[in-house]
């Protein structure tokens, strides 16, 4: 009996492992940011060099800091939605573009649209890895006190949005709108 | 001819193979020793197979880059691990660290050759019981 039984447990043992290993998605690493403090930034602003864009403009507000790039193409995938969601004004979204070229970054704003209040220009991307940025398109929600409430790798599309973005937003504001404290460019 | 174009071929890939690091080497052997370590390490996220010593995606020269730095800075190795866990996890290391979650990763080979400590042993008690000339017992079920 046992001679038939214990091959059968071992290859059912790992049946379960295989199609729990097999069914995760390798690409997916889970940040270990979450639920901590957003790690501080500073950085020149794509449009506007001069000006700074940093960890202080975003505190205070419920906001999405979306990670792109032009060479990157899930980012163009998921821009049109970006814009949408920009345009609904709930959440104020702020970019952090990504070892970029500044001028093909601004021409990419300019035919696509900017959803964007600002774009912080991380040409070397050392702001991006201690955000544990590895590629791009990622999209962080932040909270009021400035803790990563949650990270979406892969381009950001309605379903994603609405599954995991907005029950996170409204326990933070109650509902949408969750509006930016004041906007600026 | 031939030998002259393998050893071309074999010069042409120890370039590609050096070049991914284009950063010269620390002036300290030691502290070129541990970068060198660090870097064979350390999993490039893009490439997942692939250290950030074997990859050339624009991340893992990032990543070099800041260890470097760190290390110029007079970081320790634990301390270059422990930033790059914090940003991250522990999927970075190719070599993960002994705690819960992981107690079944680094115990199953132990726990499997453990057991195949025991097989073994019970063949080999069945075995030596048997006198010689006579044949397998366990052979006589089968056939």
């Amino acid at each position: 009996m046992w001679r038939y039984l214990i091959p059968i447990g071992v290859f059912a043992v790992l049946a379960a492992f295989f199609v729990r290993g097999l069914s995760l998605n390798p690409r997916y690493v889970p940040s270990p940011l979450l639920g901590k403090p957003a790690p501080e930034f500073e950085l020149p602003r794509l449009k506007d060099p001069g000006q700074r864009l940093g960890s202080q403009d975003l505190n205070g507000q419920v906001a999405l800091l979306n990670v792109w790039a032009t060479w990157c193409v899930g980012c163009r995938q998921e821009h049109g939605f970006l814009v949408e969601l920009a345009e609904a004004n709930d959440v104020p979204i702020y970019g952090l573009n990504w070892k970029d070229d500044r001028a093909r970054a601004l021409g990419w704003l300019s035919s696509l649209g900017d959803p964007y209040v600002a774009s912080a220009f991380d040409e070397l991307g050392e702001v991006a890895i201690d955000w544990g940025v590895y590629g791009a398109p990622e999209t962080f929600l932040l909270a009021r006190d400035g803790t990563v409430l949650y990270k979406h790798i892969a381009p950001l599309t309605r379903e994603v949005w609405a599954a995991e973005f907005v029950p996170r937003i409204i326990e933070q504001c109650g509902g949408l709108p969750c509006p930016p404290a004041d906007g600026e460019g | 001819m031939r030998y002259s174009l393998m050893a071309l071929g074999c010069l042409l890939s120890l370039g590609t193979a050096l070049a991914i690091d284009p950063e010269p080497p620390f002036e300290d052997p030691a502290l070129e020793a541990t970068y060198q370590e660090l870097i064979n390490e350390v999993r490039c996220l893009v490439c997942q197979n692939q250290t950030i010593a074997d990859s050339n995606a624009p991340l893992a020269s990032d990543l070099r880059r800041e260890i470097r730095k760190m290390m110029g800075e007079g970081a320790s190795r634990a301390e270059v691990i422990d930033f790059l866990v914090a940003r991250y996890g522990d999927f970075v290391l190719y070599r993960p660290p002994f705690q819960p979650t992981t107690w079944a990763l680094w115990g199953a080979p132990v726990f499997l050759l453990a057991i195949g400590a025991v097989v073994f042993g019970r063949i080999l008690r069945v075995r030596l019981r048997q006198p010689l000339g006579e044949s397998d017992p366990l052979d006589e079920t089968t056939s």
